[in-house]
């Protein structure tokens, strides 16, 4: 009897090393790359073309950042960039929130046939209308302006009007009973009683959506054609042409563009991580 | 008072939706009353998904109307639009040999990105689902690249991939293999792409882990008491109960891989297609016709066309299933 269980525990600890083994080894192939963005940003070129490469870069040159940074109008670029992300995550947030409530909440006609088409869209690819998004903006007048970028996200996305729906369904409806009978109206219903409920979603919609907004280069490139109203994306994109294969400016400028984002996958670890569990729990 | 006042009413409310169906029944017969409550529901309805509606209506449902109309005549924004029948069509399928070349390159990339950052995700899900000291570490270090995307990370993997001074060589060599020049090489090109796709499966782990976390523990329990192994555990419990999750995963990365675009046009100089158009993919060739000789016309008639693959496609998937995928309350009733 204890004789097997001491062997189940040994067999336990070796498997238990093992799958260590395995997990180090993972993160070493998952988190080097992300070394080797910054080590090469630190480089001259001459040790960036030495065989075999280095691991640990010779000297440690941050001047980089800043050589790189005054080649082209990055400080710009990073403005438009906060501009446009800003206002898409704000658009995305609000927009997608009143949708998912009147899926969620409200009775009407009609309401699963819609939903379903709601779900269906997701099944589109989007480069399917493209061009005709694309001529439908240039017939407006607004290629060369931010509106592209910005108006679709006040005008909801499949994705997360699903997400926030899930969300507000586990609140009892009791609660909007009451203040329906307290006299509120749907829409102080929404802003008063369910926003402040679903925040940890409002807050996971708001982080990808401003990580979408952030990473997008096709919108950028289909609509901007000026440099001067260029995001980071297209302008790390032209940058390239300007230094062509200087790979320490290039990298110094890749690892700041990313930043951010690091950054914001850190603090908010928990609710890119929530989020995507509120769908993984899901049963399709 | 008030708290009296409400509590025949909440009562009536908190009664869900078994007695619901009778009730609606019961306040049909009230007439007037009702309908008028109901014809305000039905209009603040409309109001909240209103922008819904419109985005669907002026982004989706118009451009696709537009874009079949488009498909027939040789638009291209600047001239007079003429109706030209199958031309396009046609075309493409006998006469434009790049349609067959980004097609193939499309395909070659969903057939192996797909299956392998799927059972790549599923593999460190079930690595990560342990119990051990430090694992959330772990969880957030494999999540990390998920996040990272845009124009930054296929520049750091173009320089992964330099031939000579890359990473991903240097490592080779370590091991004796005479790495291939990737992005230079026809034949790597594709697989080379893949490789980033592999980087990021902790996005999809993600989903895996949530539901692997949500089999009941009694289930594990009563497998080993019938001296079931871990393997076997894997295949006749975890692997079961993954198998909605699999296959939802599969449908959305099988339309987002047909769609890869932005890695091809950026690691090939703005979409030029790589070493003999070996990254030449399907959007790109038609972002390329639309875009840059402003071919509207033929464009459009390529995205329907890849509009018409993937939906056989999502079809065929939710078709086959029924042959594997497993729903815990799912049985025919």
């Amino acid at each position: 009897m204890s004789n097997s269980v001491i062997g189940s525990k040994k067999k336990w600890i070796t498997k238990k090393t093992l799958i260590y083994l395995i997990l180090i080894g993972g993160s070493l192939v998952i988190l080097s790359p992300v070394w080797w963005m910054i080590a090469t940003s630190l480089k001259t070129p001459q040790e960036i073309a030495q065989y075999p490469p280095s691991f640990w870069p010779d000297s440690f040159k941050f001047s980089n950042y800043l050589e790189a940074w005054q080649t082209a109008p990055f400080t710009r670029w990073t403005l438009n960039t906060l501009l446009i992300s800003g206002l898409s995550t704000i658009g995305s947030v609000l927009a997608n929130a009143f949708i998912a409530y009147g899926f969620a909440v409200i009775k009407f006609k009609g309401k699963n046939l819609l939903f379903g088409i709601v779900m269906a869209t997701m099944l589109i690819p989007g480069f399917v209308t493209l061009v005709p998004q694309y001529i439908i903006f240039a017939k407006i007048g607004w290629v060369n302006t931010y509106l592209p970028l910005i108006v679709p996200s006040f005008l909801g996305s499949a994705f997360f009007i699903f997400l926030i729906r899930q969300f507000m369904r586990t609140i009892p409806k009791d609660m909007v009973e009451a203040a329906k009978m307290d006299g509120a109206n749907h829409f102080q219903i929404w802003w008063r009683i369910i926003l402040p409920q679903i925040k940890p979603a409002l807050i996971t919609v708001a982080i990808f959506s401003f990580n979408g907004s952030w990473n997008d280069l096709l919108g950028p490139l289909l609509y901007l054609n000026d440099e001067n109203l260029y995001t980071l994306q297209i302008g790390l994109q032209t940058f390239k042409g300007t230094v062509s294969t200087q790979w320490n400016y290039l990298m110094a400028m890749s690892t700041t563009v990313l930043l951010p984002i690091i950054l914001l996958f850190f603090y908010f670890q928990r609710y890119f991580i929530e989020g995507s569990n509120l769908t993984g729990g899901q049963k399709f | 008072m008030s708290g009296m006042k409400e509590h025949p009413i909440q009562l009536g409310t908190t009664q869900k939706n078994k007695v619901h169906n009778g009730k609606s029944r019961d306040r049909a017969i009230r007439k007037p009353k009702m309908s008028k409550l109901s014809l305000k529901e039905n209009i603040w309805g409309y109001i909240f998904i209103a922008p819904w509606i419109i985005g669907f209506l002026g982004l989706t449902l118009g451009p696709l109307v537009f874009s079949l109309i488009t498909s027939f005549t040789d638009y291209n924004v600047t001239s007079q639009m003429h109706f030209t029948g199958f031309d396009n069509y046609k075309r493409m399928f006998t006469i434009d040999p790049l349609f067959w070349t980004s097609l193939y390159n499309t395909v070659y990339f969903v057939v192996f990105s797909v299956p392998l950052t799927t059972a790549g995700a599923v593999i460190v899900a079930m690595l990560l689902n342990q119990k051990m000291k430090g694992i959330k570490i772990f969880r957030t270090i494999y999540y990390l690249p998920a996040v990272l995307s845009g124009v930054a990370v296929y520049f750091l993997w173009m320089q992964l991939l330099s031939p000579s001074t890359g990473l991903v060589n240097t490592v080779l060599a370590w091991f004796g293999i005479d790495g291939p020049a990737w992005l230079f090489e026809p034949e790597w090109t594709k697989p080379a792409l893949v490789m980033m796709k592999m980087w990021s499966v902790g996005g999809g782990m993600l989903l895996y882990l949530a539901v692997m976390q949500g089999v009941p523990k009694a289930m594990y329990e009563a497998a080993e008491l019938d001296g079931a192994g871990s393997i076997r555990k894997f295949f006749h419990i975890t692997l079961p109960m993954i198998t909605p999750i699999i296959f939802f995963d599969m449908v959305t990365s099988t339309i987002g891989a047909f769609q890869i675009f932005q890695e091809a046009y950026v690691m090939t100089d703005s979409g030029e297609g790589g070493p003999s158009n070996s990254l030449l993919f399907y959007n790109l060739h038609m972002w390329n016709n639309a875009f840059e000789i402003f071919d509207m016309g033929y464009a459009s008639a390529m995205a329907w066309v890849l509009f018409v693959i993937v939906m056989i496609l999502t079809f065929l998937h939710f078709k086959l299933s029924k042959k594997w995928v497993y729903y815990e309350s799912g049985d025919e009733k």
